[in-house]
């Protein structure tokens, strides 16, 4: 069975005024399903990029990324924002969730993009909330909820379609110890009892021991 | 699906200062645009209803008002005995001969303006039943007498019961005030037509003749038998509340052009703060647009979704502001009607199209000052945006 996601001599490099800055140098790597990965490295490596460029949120300068068969470095904006819809879970240092809306209705907006009714809405976003221990704060704002909360929130939005990978910036970046714990026994749950596919960048050797495997990288090269 | 709208309103709610500012300057902007508007279709409404649609208003074709129309005594003769036209029970023809001529009154806030004096024949309770009495008595034909209509009795100085107004060399008592249905009429002074002709010396020439015909129906008899007569040639009929209409075209005209260059001159100002107001907005969100991006949201749903911001703001502030201007329905103010070159009192009139129009005006502002900032947002990278914590 091949890995559910094959990174194929993929670079990227941004232009800065005139001048081209390499970020990721020729990077092979293969994640299996059912994997719980870090990636670690120093700040300014190329991790988030590479993160970004598997989630589909940003396009390879070269190379060839593969997610479960599909080659996403060759599909247009519209169907890669499909894509994403379908296929990954966003969990973000900062939690990105939007002040304006309640826990379940942040958790309710992935499945907007679904073609389930509003009672399989409803039911879907509750069991997530539920997962993630958050039922009894689903009409709380963000703003009403503890850091550690907050983020629980956004896993639960970041499981509630139940995408292939879950992706994560920093998902302890911005919590106190005890909080950080929670969250990434939270993943750890996901990859062993849900069997989730994880992949997260940090910078915390604590949270990088929970996951299966570390890649390190550095200056854009995997090392 | 696209962003829900509960997303949109709710922002609203979390910057109610830029919310409040954005939807005052559109109210002001569509108040301003909805009172110029109801304002010119006062000026028609109120000139419409002077006119009744059994009516037939005889002029001289060459003239734009009355004061400068001619019907000699001898057009009078063969106006009367033309067919249709109703009768008295005592058989008389209900025809009103009638001189137009125009005095100089001072208002009661200072300044002078022009006033209408309209002689009328004996018929005239016939012809204009609506005009009603409302204190004194009716003048007496034969005498120097004048009955006042509400609009100049109100404002202006002399035109009082027991007063005496001075013109043509004589002194004219005021006898009695009247109203019509709030119509031009109330804007005059009515008196004996021949009283009139004698104290300017007109001979038996008046300025118009208005005859009631025996039904609103019988006017396209009564006009085949007016064009066929060769001595009416110079004279055109028409029913006496498109007469009155007419009236109404210059003024209208003027203050509609005058108006709407006006509000969309404002209308410049109200578009460039929603503008400010979404692009703040959009500068303020650009994480939560990063992360909808990234959940799957396409370009389009965020355009949408400022856009239908935008348009929503907008359209509170038209709405906010026809209320406002549906007050001045309450307000009457008078001008020159430049047709007649004499005082007209009207008053604001709001309709359905006056306010289906200022919330298309009102969304017009709303789409123009939120595309860009929609664009904007749209068109952000998700992983620049994603960064801008």
């Amino acid at each position: 069975m091949p890995p559910l996601i094959q990174i194929q001599d993929v670079s990227k490099s941004y232009m800065r005024d005139s001048f081209e800055v390499p970020v990721l140098n020729n990077i092979n790597l293969d994640i299996e399903e059912g994997e719980f990965m870090a990636l670690m490295g120093p700040s300014g490596s190329g991790k988030t990029t590479l993160l970004n460029l598997i989630a589909g949120i940003d396009k390879p300068s070269s190379g060839k990324i593969k997610v479960s068969d599909t080659d996403i470095s060759q599909l247009s904006e519209t169907a890669l924002a499909k894509w994403r819809a379908n296929n990954i879970g966003f969990v973000f240092q900062f939690y990105n969730l939007i002040p304006v809306l309640t826990a379940y209705e942040n958790v309710e907006l992935p499945l907007l993009l679904t073609p389930l009714s509003k009672k399989e809405r409803k039911k879907q976003a509750e069991t997530a909330l539920e997962i993630v221990g958050l039922a009894d704060r689903m009409k709380h704002y963000p703003k009403q909820l503890s850091g550690g909360q907050e983020q629980r929130a956004a896993i639960a939005r970041a499981i509630v379609t139940d995408p292939l990978v879950i992706i994560g910036d920093e998902p302890t970046g911005d919590l106190d110890k005890n909080s950080a714990e929670e969250i990434l026994t939270l993943m750890e749950r996901l990859n062993k009892e849900f069997k989730k596919t994880l992949l997260i960048v940090t910078h915390d050797p604590h949270a990088a021991e929970r996951a299966n495997i570390t890649k390190h990288i550095d200056k854009g090269d995997l090392v | 699906m696209a962003i829900p709208f509960k997303y949109s309103f709710k922002n609203f709610k979390s910057r109610n200062l830029t919310t409040i500012i954005t939807i005052v300057g559109v109210a002001l902007v569509v108040f301003v645009f909805a009172a110029v508007l109801m304002m010119a279709y006062g000026v028609q409404k109120t000139l419409k209803e002077t006119g009744s649609v059994d009516n037939v208003l005889i002029a001289r074709k060459s003239a734009n008002s009355e004061i400068s129309s001619i019907v000699s005594g001898d057009v009078q003769g063969v106006i009367r005995t033309l067919p249709n036209i109703a009768k008295r029970s005592d058989g008389s023809a209900i025809i009103s001969n009638e001189p137009v001529v125009i005095i100089n009154l001072d208002r009661q806030e200072g300044g002078i303006s022009n006033i209408t004096v309209r002689g009328v024949s004996e018929t005239i309770k016939d012809l204009r039943p609506q005009v009603k009495l409302t204190e004194g008595r009716w003048f007496n034909f034969g005498t120097r007498e004048l009955i006042v209509g509400r609009s100049i009795n109100e404002r202006f100085k002399g035109a009082q019961i027991g007063d005496k107004v001075k013109f043509a060399g004589d002194f004219w008592e005021v006898v009695g005030t009247f109203e019509a249905d709030g119509s031009g009429f109330e804007s005059e002074f009515w008196g004996d037509g021949l009283q009139l002709l004698n104290a300017f010396n007109r001979g038996n020439s008046v300025s118009t003749v208005t005859l009631k015909l025996e039904s609103a129906e019988s006017f396209d008899s009564f006009l085949n038998a007016f064009n066929e007569d060769r001595r009416l040639q110079q004279f055109e009929a028409k029913v006496e509340q498109a007469y009155y209409e007419e009236q109404s075209t210059f003024l209208v005209q003027f203050i509609t052009a005058l108006g709407v260059f006006i509000t969309v001159i404002f209308s410049v100002g109200a578009t460039i703060g929603a503008m400010i107001t979404m692009y703040t907005a959009v500068a303020n969100r650009t994480v939560e647009i990063g992360t909808l991006r990234s959940l799957g949201f396409r370009r389009r749903n965020i355009l949408i979704a400022f856009l239908f911001e935008s348009l929503t703001l907008s359209i509170l502030g038209g709405l906010v502001g026809v209320f406002l201007a549906s007050f001045l329905q309450f307000f009457s103010i008078s001008t020159i009607n430049f047709n007649s070159f004499s005082e007209l009192e009207f008053s604001f009139a709001l309709t359905p199209d006056i306010v289906v129009s200022s919330l298309i005006f009102a969304a017009v502002m709303g789409v123009l000052g939120g595309f860009l900032p929609s664009v904007r947002a749209a068109r952000l990278k998700i992983v620049d945006s994603l960064r801008a914590v």
